[in-house]
């Protein structure tokens, strides 16, 4: 019994540790990518969107094992841990950098005129402008897909990665009781997903105390 | 790199397979999880309240876990409770189960936002019952429903693919093996990804088209 919840809670803490780093990275990358697309860079553009439509499509089970097979064959090692990481951002980043565009699509023409008109430049308008108003409307769908990427991520048993998912598998295996492992994992999930909406409420609630003490 | 596409292009017909039994399964899932996602809607609206509540939880708590682990739990665990499924039937009752509950939320949502004057001026006009329901609502929740039900056939034929685990020998299945046997990782894996991402775009032509025809509808 308490092997059993400690091979849990490890799977949890995995599962939690994997998608933190995952969104950490993703995010930006999917800012990066979405600008890429906005500001209509040449040719970079192009590859962008079909790298985002192409990602978008891929299992993450396939994804990983693209990742953890064929990147060696290129003369790049890498440890299970590294690829289950670089899997997961690729993978979210698809997804971010179409909710960043279409924050990015549906902002005020007229802010950027006016950003314009005072002489700032494409750099300092993003920085004091644009930013600090795209990231507050693209967190509820920013988080939505964290939670989604959570859910994607006991794909990286294939490459070895004990998960929370492959953890209350294993201990379901060896007691031959897989109900109260399933029952645990859930109730796992679960609150890995409201620790998530959580935050997403205190940092909403800030920035409203924030607007209005302004 | 180029004799691994050259290997892929010879066990074409395995991939094909592969293929095949994805778009089976995804197509099996999308009728049972559409007829079960409206039962399970139906009953989330019930009048009585411990099948609103209990169903509303079931539904929550199966949004909450990833797809893997309820397919674990019916090919692992069904078998203790004396309950014998083959990978086939397991893969498929859990991919039907689990996307059942997110249909059942996009219906559950149409329905809620169906306007209720419609449904009024329809009883003024002498409909009633299951006329009242395949002339008005069904048509109006059918559009409101089928982009957001398109969706979801996206993410039920990513989920397909975590039937490989439990052996069921669909696209990433067969790529998996090909690249096993002959070592063509990047080759098996990356063929794989484009069969899947032509049958996303079709889905998701499709599903504007859909929206399209509702557009027409109303306009007209």
């Amino acid at each position: 019994m308490g092997a059993s919840l400690a091979l849990l809670l490890k799977g949890a803490a995995v599962t939690a540790s994997v998608s933190a780093a995952a969104i950490a990275l993703g995010v930006p990358l999917g800012l990066a990518l979405a600008l890429i697309r906005w500001r209509r860079v040449p040719l970079l553009s192009q590859v962008t969107a079909a790298y985002v439509s192409l990602i978008r499509a891929t299992p993450a089970i396939t994804l990983a094992l693209l990742i953890f097979f064929a990147l060696p064959t290129f003369g790049v090692a890498l440890d299970p841990t590294t690829a289950a990481v670089l899997t997961l951002t690729i993978n979210t980043s698809a997804f971010n950098c179409e909710i960043w565009r279409s924050a990015l699509i549906d902002f005020s023409r007229d802010q950027l005129d006016a950003a314009a008109a005072f002489g700032m430049r494409p750099g300092v308008a993003f920085r004091r402008i644009i930013f600090p108003q795209i990231w507050r409307t693209s967190l509820p769908a920013l988080v939505n897909e964290m939670t989604l990427l959570v859910k994607a991520s006991p794909a990286l048993a294939v490459i070895g990665i004990v998960d929370l998912t492959r953890a209350a598998s294993r201990i379901g295996a060896a007691t031959y009781k897989p109900l109260p492992p399933f029952i645990a994992a859930t109730v796992l999930y679960v609150a890995l997903v409201l620790v998530l909406v959580a935050v997403q409420r205190l940092v909403e609630a800030r920035v409203k105390r924030r607007l209005q003490a302004a | 790199m180029i004799a691994g596409f050259g290997i892929v292009a010879a066990h074409f017909r395995e991939f094909a397979a592969g293929l095949a039994n994805t778009l089976w399964l995804a197509g099996a899932t999308l009728v049972l999880a559409s007829v079960l996602g409206c039962i399970l809607a139906a009953l989330m609206l019930s009048r009585t309240r411990f099948v609103r509540t209990s169903i509303g939880l079931f539904v929550d708590a199966m949004r909450c876990v990833p797809f893997l682990l309820l397919a674990y739990l019916v090919y692992y665990g069904l078998p203790e409770l004396g309950i014998r499924f083959d990978s086939w039937s397991s893969g498929l009752s859990a991919l039907a189960v689990y996307h059942a509950c997110y249909v059942a939320e996009i219906v559950r949502g149409a329905w809620s936002h169906l306007p209720r004057e419609q449904i009024e001026a329809g009883r003024a006009y002498g409909f009633s019952g299951y006329a009242l329901f395949r002339r008005v609502v069904l048509p109006q929740l059918f559009f409101a429903a089928a982009p957001l039900i398109g969706n979801q056939t996206v993410y039920i034929i990513k989920d397909t693919a975590f039937l490989m685990i439990i052996t069921v020998p669909e696209l990433t299945f067969v790529a998996s093996s090909i690249q096993a046997t002959y070592f063509v990782p990047f080759a098996s894996f990356m063929f794989a990804m484009a069969l899947y991402w032509i049958v996303t775009l079709v889905v998701e032509a499709s599903v504007r088209r859909i929206e399209a025809a509702a557009e027409t509808r109303r306009a007209g």
